[in-house]
């Protein structure tokens, strides 16, 4: 069995919500009376209540409660949660920034934090003088520092600026500059929260590149935080899912960004009752209508193209041939891209059709779509239904297959990209 | 996994409140020098003058005095040349209360470093000091060319200095115990209630008219205000370091050591104020 690198036992947060100032003062004596005079443990422990952002309740919450996890030796851990499930609080407390209420965290070897890039950074100070600074505010000595020097610049890409202070950089080489110095940080153990939502697509590349390294190479631990599904998906072997200050699960890392989706989400890979969903015209649905959607892909989280399957009812005895519309739009509404069925399909009254759309080449860059589907007849439109679902890219592989998920209709994303679709006809 | 493996470190809600934790901030030395190298190297940039506005500090100061406290209020200085008088003062309180006013901002001006990355927290108000120390060490070389200068050319300024001044290492142990000490207390009791920042801006500058900085300890006692000066720690510092530099005032080896007792005590106090808060002070400050 691999050797542990930290132990999480029991550990809870507890937080007083509101204004902290002078009105918590008599809340202090009172504590004060109850725990040093009186012996007994902190009296507001019993009123914290679940962190729960959206209800209210007691002023006070366990930002953490009971949470329990080793991490192995070597292990690249992905801490996933919504925004308050108390990630970042799990990280500063491993970070040390702050103390835990109760609970023990045990660490074997040095542990390095990066809750943010280039903290201690003095803008009146060169970048040289900001890197020995800023790894010394790491936990550098000054001698790794100097040894590593000449590596961290080259890994910034800012030579040219090195002698000139910080203030006078643009924000992305202040990012590169620091991210360089921490990417050069050597402990048995690193945390890392979100930092990698910096400088561009390149630069990420390489920051990405150097955390599997470290990982992989190097035989380090490390604990990153993000929302990035992708990077999640990329760097972690394993996963923990936090919600409302406990930990849902622990499990390998595509389990877990499947969980995670699914219960953060509104994922939903079909629609099986259309009929409900409200038209924007009321002569839709009379003679023929739309019953249902669905991905093709049983799963919602998915690594294929995506291939959507839609069901028509014919009500009217007129209806004889039917044809269909299908839009992708993005955030701000505008069409996408758009398809018409190549041949009007014959169909008569009762029957329904189900139609196959698949969506191949090109590539759609990693952003979030909306669905729009109607059916005609001749000029006369049927039934139409406008951004009832949508999908996320998030990724694309070199062979053109997309990375990403289904979603219920909502919020937003945007897209350049046109679709080709082939269509198949059934029953 | 049942056996018990060796943890490097373990953190807990709870630590010893006396640990000082010297070790983890000996490991941290690099830090602390840059830190101090930061405070003197970034101060003075882009600025004309540079580091020459240590020399202006004092010199400037000590000709206001004169002209006001001297020319104006009339105020005696025994026997010594005005001018020296107040800049052995100045020179002395300015390292105090740099010591002070600025430790007493660790935790809330640091918060967003603090906020992000855990180094011992000493370490800043102990780099404040020695920034401060490297100032003090700048002004005394200035201090002393002009006692000097004022030697061989004013002798009417009457300068005698004597074996007091062996003890100048010690009364700057003591200023700078007394700074760091009040300063880490004010910036621990910060954390939460903000009251005592209002309280440094002007309460150095009160603290120094209790203390015999522009008038000599021995008009306090012509005007009876001799005990409310002397429960002052930083009276005796100031009056000890004139007295041995300019062998102007007296020298009370009861009120030195009230002193040297007030700081360590004081300062041993506000260290553990200072680590009991800094575990947790990011939830409050």
């Amino acid at each position: 069995m691999s050797e542990v690198a930290i132990r999480v036992e029991n550990l809870s947060k507890f937080y007083r919500l509101g204004y902290v100032g002078a009105s918590t003062i008599s809340d202090d004596l009172q504590r004060f009376w109850q725990m040093n005079v009186l012996g007994k443990p902190d009296p507001f422990l019993d009123l914290a209540q679940a962190n729960a952002r959206d209800t209210k309740g007691s002023d006070y919450v366990w930002a953490l409660r009971d949470v329990n996890f080793d991490v192995q030796k070597g292990e690249v851990l992905g801490i996933i949660g919504k925004n308050g499930a108390g990630k970042s609080t799990l990280l500063k407390i491993l970070a040390k920034v702050t103390g835990p209420t109760t609970g023990a965290i045990k660490i074997n070897g040095r542990i390095a934090s990066l809750l943010e890039v280039g903290t201690g950074f003095h803008p009146e100070l060169t970048g040289r003088e900001n890197i020995f600074l800023n790894g010394a505010v790491l936990g550098m000595r000054k001698a790794e520092i100097k040894a590593k020097f000449d590596e961290i610049v080259d890994f910034s890409g800012v030579e040219r600026y090195i002698d000139t202070p910080v203030k006078r950089y643009s924000s992305g080489m202040y990012v590169r500059l620091a991210f360089a110095v921490a990417a050069h940080l050597e402990p048995d153990i690193l945390i890392v929260d979100e930092v990698l939502a910096v400088g561009d697509a390149e630069f990420q590349k390489k920051c990405i590149g150097k955390i599997q390294n470290v990982s992989r190479n190097e035989g380090r631990t490390v604990l990153f935080v993000s929302h990035n599904m992708t990077s999640i998906a990329d760097l972690c072997t394993k996963c923990l899912f936090m919600k409302q200050g406990q930990v849902l699960s622990y499990d390998t890392t595509s389990k877990i960004v499947g969980q995670y989706l699914q219960d953060n989400l509104n994922l939903l890979n079909e629609y099986n009752d259309l009929v409900s969903v409200p038209r924007d015209n009321k002569t839709y649905m009379q003679r023929a209508r739309l019953l249902s959607m669905e991905m093709v892909q049983d799963n919602y989280f998915w690594k294929d193209t995506p291939e959507f399957q839609f069901t028509v009812e014919i009500i009217d005895k007129n209806i004889t041939e039917l044809e269909f519309g299908f839009a992708i739009n993005g955030a701000n509404g505008s069409r996408i891209f758009t398809y018409e069925s190549e041949q009007a399909y014959p169909c008569h009254q009762g029957q329904r059709l189900a139609f196959r759309l698949k969506l191949t080449e090109p590539t759609l860059v990693p952003s979030r779509y909306y669905l729009s589907l109607g059916i005609r007849s001749h000029v006369n439109t049927l039934d139409a239904i406008e951004n009832f679902l949508s999908f996320t890219i998030l990724d694309t592989d070199k062979n053109g297959k997309h990375f990403g998920f289904t979603q219920g209709p909502e919020i937003s994303g945007y897209v350049d990209s046109a679709v080709d679709v082939t269509e198949m006809h059934t029953k | 996994m049942e056996q018990d493996q060796h943890w490097t470190s373990i953190i807990k809600p709870k630590s010893s409140p006396f640990q000082l934790n010297l070790k983890e901030i000996w490991e941290y030395r690099d830090l602390l020098v840059l830190f101090v190298r930061r405070d003197i190297v970034a101060t003075y940039k882009q600025t004309l003058l540079g580091p020459l506005w240590l020399i202006i500090q004092p010199i400037l100061t000590s000709v206001v005095y004169v002209l006001v406290f001297s020319g104006l209020a009339s105020i005696p200085v025994d026997n010594s040349d005005p001018f020296l008088f107040y800049l052995c003062g100045t020179t002395a309180w300015i390292f105090f209360s740099d010591c002070l006013t600025k430790t007493s901002s660790t935790f809330v001006g640091n918060a967003s470093i603090f906020g992000k990355v855990y180094f011992p927290r000493m370490v800043v108000p102990l780099s404040i000091v020695l920034s401060a120390l490297f100032k003090l060490g700048i002004q005394l070389v200035i201090l002393f060319i002009v006692m000097v200068s004022m030697y061989f050319f004013k002798p009417a300024a009457q300068i005698h200095p004597n074996k007091y001044i062996i003890l100048l290492p010690v009364l700057v142990l003591i200023m700078g115990g007394l700074g760091l000490g009040f300063g880490i207390f004010i910036s621990s009791v910060t954390t939460k209630y903000r009251d005592f920042t209002y309280l440094v801006g002007f309460g150095v500058q009160l603290l120094m008219f209790a203390t015999p900085v522009i008038y000599p300890l021995s008009e306090a006692k012509k005007k009876g205000v001799e005990w409310l000066v002397s429960i002052n720690p930083m009276s005796s510092v100031i009056e000890t370091f004139r007295y041995g530099l300019l062998g102007n005032g007296t020298y009370n080896s009861t009120h030195l050591i009230y002193s040297f007792v007030f700081m360590v005590v004081f300062l041993l106090a506000s260290i553990v104020i200072f680590n009991k808060v800094e575990k947790n002070f990011m939830d409050t400050v």
